[in-house]
């Protein structure tokens, strides 16, 4: 109820009001027609609207580079969601556990990874463990720390699904002469994963901006493939452009499908107050970069 | 251990440039952020569409596709700031998408009781915001605006993807210099996650400090 909020803030506008409304839509209409006008202009002036800058896009050979791209990113990223949600899992019990020095080593890794940045410790992979021996292949150094940071995060959110659970079921379990790790796998677990699904489906898009970071370790994802594809064309704005916009679409797609996950779950199981509890950590440091 | 006593000036150098990226960013992102949200929920459909264009592309772009674009596209088109500008601007125009949630979320969070009060009283949608709607708003901002606050400090470090010498890139810069790499790095970390450690603290005092004697404690 409180989500209506936004459509509280002003009345139903009397003659007057839809008669300013009318001039200041007219105004942001010319603004905004005004700002794309003007970005035209600039891309014109500096000769970037020609036809053949931009076709360069549809011929096969570029399209195959931007392709390996997409494919390096695919697998990084699915390889990245394949190691780190079983483990986010694991690092979740850990924080719940009742063992103390099992949930303040689980508790401390969290804190640490989500607090230092994904780029430091790719350089470390990349630069400095090499020289004590640990040289993993370009693909991995990207992939073991992507890995590394996006545990932290997914672990909390593991963690909230497990005690957005209702008690019930774990009062039910242990009724029925259920042990607790038993109670946990058969009877906890599953519904909490199933809680924070759509939240999982947006973590997706943390770990796709991560594989962006290809671009530092040369691991041919599809930022890297952007570069080499402009050290050849010397297209750079259009590259660059034409990249962010297949990185917003296949993101937004996904956000979308988390959205329509969670509308579509929440229906069903109609537990919307523990949902909403699993939700929160939304927005966690992590998605940001 | 002596090769972060010798080079002491160094690094703090880029700590300093990493906190200049991660305090104008922030503020720059807070500022643009609260304009966007407010466009969100104005009575005025093209500045709905502008702020709701402008949060789905910036949330779903990557931090480092924009700063290569603005770095290395944007000087095509005629527009060349300094490396150090373009960054800033970037974790600003970044940060502002999600701060933009942000405030919006805090909006909705407010009962309408209290705005459609506000409306009864003859506020106008301005007034609402300011008097009414935005204060208790703010409290339930505060951890989400901390949680940005971090992951600025975190994504300043992709600026040096880009050629900008702050902390990640000098620690990269020295551990190829050096013979004592995986210091340098546990260095590194610790200032970053001391840096999230005290933004955190300060969400926490801030957000006591706000909800200070309203409410249930």
């Amino acid at each position: 109820m409180t989500a209506a909020a936004t459509r509280v803030l002003f009345d139903e506008p009397g003659p007057r009001g839809r008669a300013r409304i009318r001039i200041v839509t007219v105004i942001g209409l010319l603004l905004v027609a005004g700002l794309v006008a003007l970005a035209l202009y600039q891309f014109y002036r500096n000769g970037q609207l020609g036809r053949s800058r931009w076709l360069a896009f549809v011929q096969p050979a570029y399209l195959r580079f931007l392709a390996d791209g997409i494919r390096g990113t695919i697998i990084a990223t699915v390889l990245a969601a394949v190691l780190s949600f079983p483990l986010g899992v694991v690092l979740a019990l850990g924080r719940l556990s009742r063992n103390g020095l099992l949930r303040r080593a689980s508790t401390g890794y969290i804190e640490l990874f989500r607090s230092i940045p994904l780029l430091l410790l790719i350089y470390a992979f990349l630069l400095a463990l090499p020289r004590y021996g640990i040289n993993l292949p370009i693909l991995w150094k990207l992939v073991v720390p992507i890995v590394m940071v996006n545990v932290a995060a997914l672990a909390e959110i593991f963690r909230a699904g497990i005690l957005a659970v209702d008690r019930g079921q774990a009062e039910a379990a242990a009724a029925l002469g259920l042990r607790e790790g038993t109670a946990m796998r058969a009877v906890i677990l599953p519904q909490a994963i199933r809680l924070v699904i759509p939240t999982l489906v947006t973590q997706l898009v943390a770990l796709l901006k991560d594989s962006t970071l290809g671009y530092v370790v040369s691991y041919p994802e599809l930022m890297k493939q952007a570069q080499n594809l402009t050290v050849y064309t010397h297209l750079l704005v259009q590259t660059y452009l034409v990249v962010a916009a297949i990185y917003v679409v296949v993101n937004l797609l996904l956000s979308r499908f988390a959205v329509w996950l969670e509308r579509r779950l929440s229906s069903r199981t109609g537990s919307r107050a523990a949902r909403g509890r699993a939700a929160e950590p939304e927005g966690v440091p992590q998605t940001m970069a | 251990m002596s090769v972060v006593t010798d080079n002491l000036g160094f690094l703090l150098g880029g700590l300093l440039v990493t906190l200049e990226l991660t305090v104008l960013g922030f503020i720059g992102a807070l500022l643009l952020g609260t304009v966007l949200a407010v466009f969100r929920v104005s009575p005025v459909a093209p500045l709905r569409w502008v702020g709701a264009v402008y949060v789905e592309v910036l949330r779903n772009m990557p931090l480092l596709t924009l700063l290569i674009l603005v770095v290395f596209g944007l000087p095509d088109v005629g527009i060349t700031f300094s490396l150090f500008t373009s960054a800033a601007l970037c974790m600003a125009v970044f940060g502002a998408a999600f701060v933009c949630e942000a405030v919006r979320g805090g909006i909705n969070t407010v009962p309408v009781g209290q705005a459609e009060a506000a409306r009864s009283l003859g506020f106008t949608f301005t007034q609402s915001l300011r008097h009414v709607i935005l204060p208790p708003a703010f409290r339930t901002m505060v951890q989400p605006l901390v949680n940005i606050f971090i992951g600025i400090v975190l994504g300043s470090s992709l600026a040096s993807a880009v050629g900008v010498s702050e902390l990640t890139n000098r620690t990269q810069v020295l551990n190829l210099q050096s013979a004592q790499a995986v210091v340098l790095f546990l260095v590194s970390g610790a200032i970053y996650l001391a840096i999230a450690l005290l933004g955190g603290a300060a969400g926490g005092v801030l957000e006591r400090r706000v909800s200070g004697g309203r409410g249930p404690r």
